[in-house]
């Protein structure tokens, strides 16, 4: 029973992330964006992150956490949303292809927080030294009282606030796409922007908007990954491969935020599967890693078998929109 | 709708080829103006000292120029191998993975039978492998598509960290020495399974696999039917299924080319440059070619500039890293950039925009 609440508690802990990040694209490619840039957006709001609540409790005698933790979520999302914004530009104003931007705004992403990261690491004394205490307490704080109840306390209030907040914001996005005119508009603008345009919405607005804020999101999960889940420090590469589970999250979730929800706590458990299974030898732990990927591939291919509308992607996913070529 | 809109974009003819290198020599330009006052903001350095320091990091000695040069030829055999699968309009996003099997099944020949065949076989044995590991791997997707139409560019990025995991899983039983968790130099003595000099040239055998590669891809895509049936899926699949062409076949056919093309480049990392196998033997290349070949329009002698010009960055900027105590991630930034503002100069080169004139409007 111990291992189980661990394994779940450990699950939801690797699921926020990849979570965030899949939100993120998920409301992108509501607007026929399909942004490949996720993993290095995700970098950039870690660091960014990071770098404003290193900077303010270097600056101030006696840092206060809760400023700390208000500046640090403005400088990762600030940082996210610039990243989404050269993706707009390049992609919505001068139509380059999708693909090939967002796989340059990832090496550019993951170059820039490793190089802000291992800079950041030299200037604080070496590999790990990077310490924000103030702030990364304000991150991990959990809520009191209700995280000592025996079983039901470590599972569902043993997380810091981004985990709750990561949670409602999928169940406000499924209402927004779902039942107000602008989600509505949005979700017009993806599946067809020249009947969009036609019916008066403004295309370029809605992706621009839309890519952005996404991108906003998506870097909250790097923002989540460097406070609550490591406590507030930064190795390289440490966020591994996460932003591209991110993207297979949204496949799986079948673009629905409440699914990824579901889906997020999936991927964190076959995540570290390997882990906890008993007498698997190093070898076999390495196929168990294959886990998250296989699934999303099986995914992938039964949503193609069975081919309900509501199952497949938005129709003008990865197309750009030129008004007079329509 | 008062107001006559402030520019007016439309579609251009053709522009003149000189035209179309000019944007793109001052797109190369004005990154690089940007990329040193980003360099000078971070470090207070001279950026002209920095851009020496690149330009001798990556081609300052006789043996930087060498690495410089092994390490294009695979990324542009990377790019020629996506090359046909791109025009068909079929996005492999997958190399990384398809050079990682054939990567991976090199270096098994060469650790299970290095011993027990005569050098030729050998050699051809290790080809073989790698062009049917990284055949299969393009299939797998292909074969989905072609029946399902199952989402590709997905489905070749998972199946990237689906093949990292098969080369850990192989590592395991190859390591040496034991525990270290890596293979360490293969055959690192008797030197078996190295792809010997040529003309005294320690990677010649690299330049004339992938110079062929470069001038048979060319004519294929150019004056082959198939290539040209390539051509006309990616333009449009109705049209092609209008004219007989069978698309399926063609998907399964070209990915085949594509997957096998990219095993090949693994063949050539572990035999012909690094003698070894890691999960990041393929190291980016994969993606990074996929700019590559989109940025050449599918011509493969382009794309021998483009990715010299991306090594020569990237080499150059591991210098500065060493010579300026930078991190070596910088070279990531750089490359961002630059491809950034290469990115966006193709809208100049495919759109025209008319400004309004000023008195004019209604």
């Amino acid at each position: 029973m111990g291992v189980i609440i661990i394994f779940l508690q450990k699950a939801i802990a690797q699921g926020i992330g990849i979570l965030y990040g899949a939100l993120g694209e998920i409301i992108t490619e509501k607007s026929g964006n399909l942004n490949l840039g996720v993993p290095g957006i995700m970098y950039m709001g870690g660091i960014a992150g990071l770098m404003g609540a290193f900077y303010y409790e270097q600056g101030t005698a006696n840092p206060n956490g809760f400023v700390g933790m208000l500046i640090s979520f403005a400088c990762a999302f600030l940082a996210a949303v610039l990243g989404g914004l050269i993706y707009s530009v390049l992609t919505i104003t001068l139509r380059a292809n999708q693909n090939v931007t967002g796989l340059a705004l990832t090496t550019f992403g993951v170059g820039f927080g490793n190089f802000f990261g291992g800079s950041l690491s030299q200037l604080a004394g070496g590999v790990g030294q990077i310490s924000v205490a103030a702030t990364g307490a304000a991150y991990t704080k959990t809520i009191p009282g209700l995280s000592s109840i025996p079983v039901i306390g470590p599972v569902l209030f043993s997380y810091g606030f981004l985990t709750y907040l990561c949670i409602a914001l999928a169940v406000v996005l499924s209402f927004f796409l779902s039942k107000t005119r602008k989600g509505l508009n949005l979700r017009a603008v993806g599946e067809n922007p020249g009947t969009a345009d036609a019916a008066g919405i403004d295309v370029t607005r809605y992706k621009y908007l839309a890519t952005c804020i996404g991108s906003g999101i998506s870097g909250l999960g790097g923002l989540y990954f460097v406070m609550e889940y490591s406590g507030g420090t930064w190795t390289n590469n440490g966020f591994g491969d996460r932003g591209w589970l991110a993207i297979a999250l949204v496949i799986f979730a079948l673009w629905k935020p409440v699914n990824a929800i579901w889906g997020s706590i999936l991927f964190g458990g076959l995540y570290i599967l390997y882990l906890y299974i008993p007498g698997l030898g190093r070898s076999m732990q390495e196929i168990f890693k294959m886990l998250p990927y296989l699934v999303t591939i099986i995914v992938l291919i039964f949503t193609s078998f069975r081919k309900k509308r509501e199952y497949q992607a938005p129709q003008g996913l990865g197309l750009p929109y030129f008004r007079e070529e329509r | 709708m008062s107001k006559e809109p402030l520019v007016h974009i439309s579609k251009r003819e053709e522009m003149p080829f000189a035209q179309a290198v000019l944007v793109r020599l001052a797109a190369v330009l004005l990154s690089l103006i940007v990329c040193a006052f980003v360099i000078f903001i971070l470090t207070k350095l001279n950026p002209v000292e920095v851009y020496k320091a690149i330009f001798s990091g990556a081609v300052g000695t006789s043996r930087r120029f060498w690495v410089t040069i092994r390490d294009s030829l695979i990324l542009l055999c990377v790019a020629i191998g996506l090359t046909p699968a791109f025009k068909m309009r079929f996005w492999n996003i997958g190399a990384e993975g398809q050079i990682l099997m054939g990567g991976c099944v090199t270096a098994a020949v060469m650790i299970y039978a290095g011993d027990s065949m005569p050098t030729p076989v050998l050699f051809a044995a290790m080809v073989a492998a790698s062009i049917v590991a990284g055949m299969i791997w393009g299939l797998i997707p292909a074969v989905f598509k072609a029946i399902w139409n199952t989402n590709e560019t997905l489905f070749t990025l998972m199946l990237n960290y689906v093949a990292m995991q098969i080369v850990t899983f192989c590592i395991v039983f190859w390591e040496n020495p034991s525990g270290s968790n890596t293979v360490g130099i293969i055959n690192s003595k008797t030197k078996i399974g190295w792809l010997p000099s040529l003309f005294g040239m320690n990677y010649g055998w690299n330049v004339v696999i992938v110079l062929l590669l470069t001038v048979g891809m060319f004519i294929y895509l150019k004056y082959s039917k198939q290539g040209y049936e390539i051509a006309v899926v990616g333009e449009s699949e109705n049209t092609a299924r209008y004219v007989g062409i069978s698309v399926k076949k063609v998907i399964m056919r070209t990915m085949a080319i594509s997957g096998a093309i990219c095993g090949l480049a693994g063949f050539i990392l572990v035999s012909g440059s690094s003698h070894t196998i890691s999960t990041s033997t393929a190291g980016g290349r994969g993606f990074t070619a996929i700019i590559v070949a989109w940025l050449s329009k599918f011509n493969t002698f382009t794309m021998i500039l483009v990715s010299f010009f991306l090594v020569f960055m990237q080499k150059g900027a591991l210098q500065i890293a060493s010579q300026f105590k930078l991190n070596e991630n910088a070279s990531d930034v750089i490359t961002g950039i630059i491809l950034f503002f290469i990115l966006g100069s193709e809208f100049f080169i495919n759109y025209r925009l008319q400004f309004r004139r000023s008195g004019k409007e209604a």
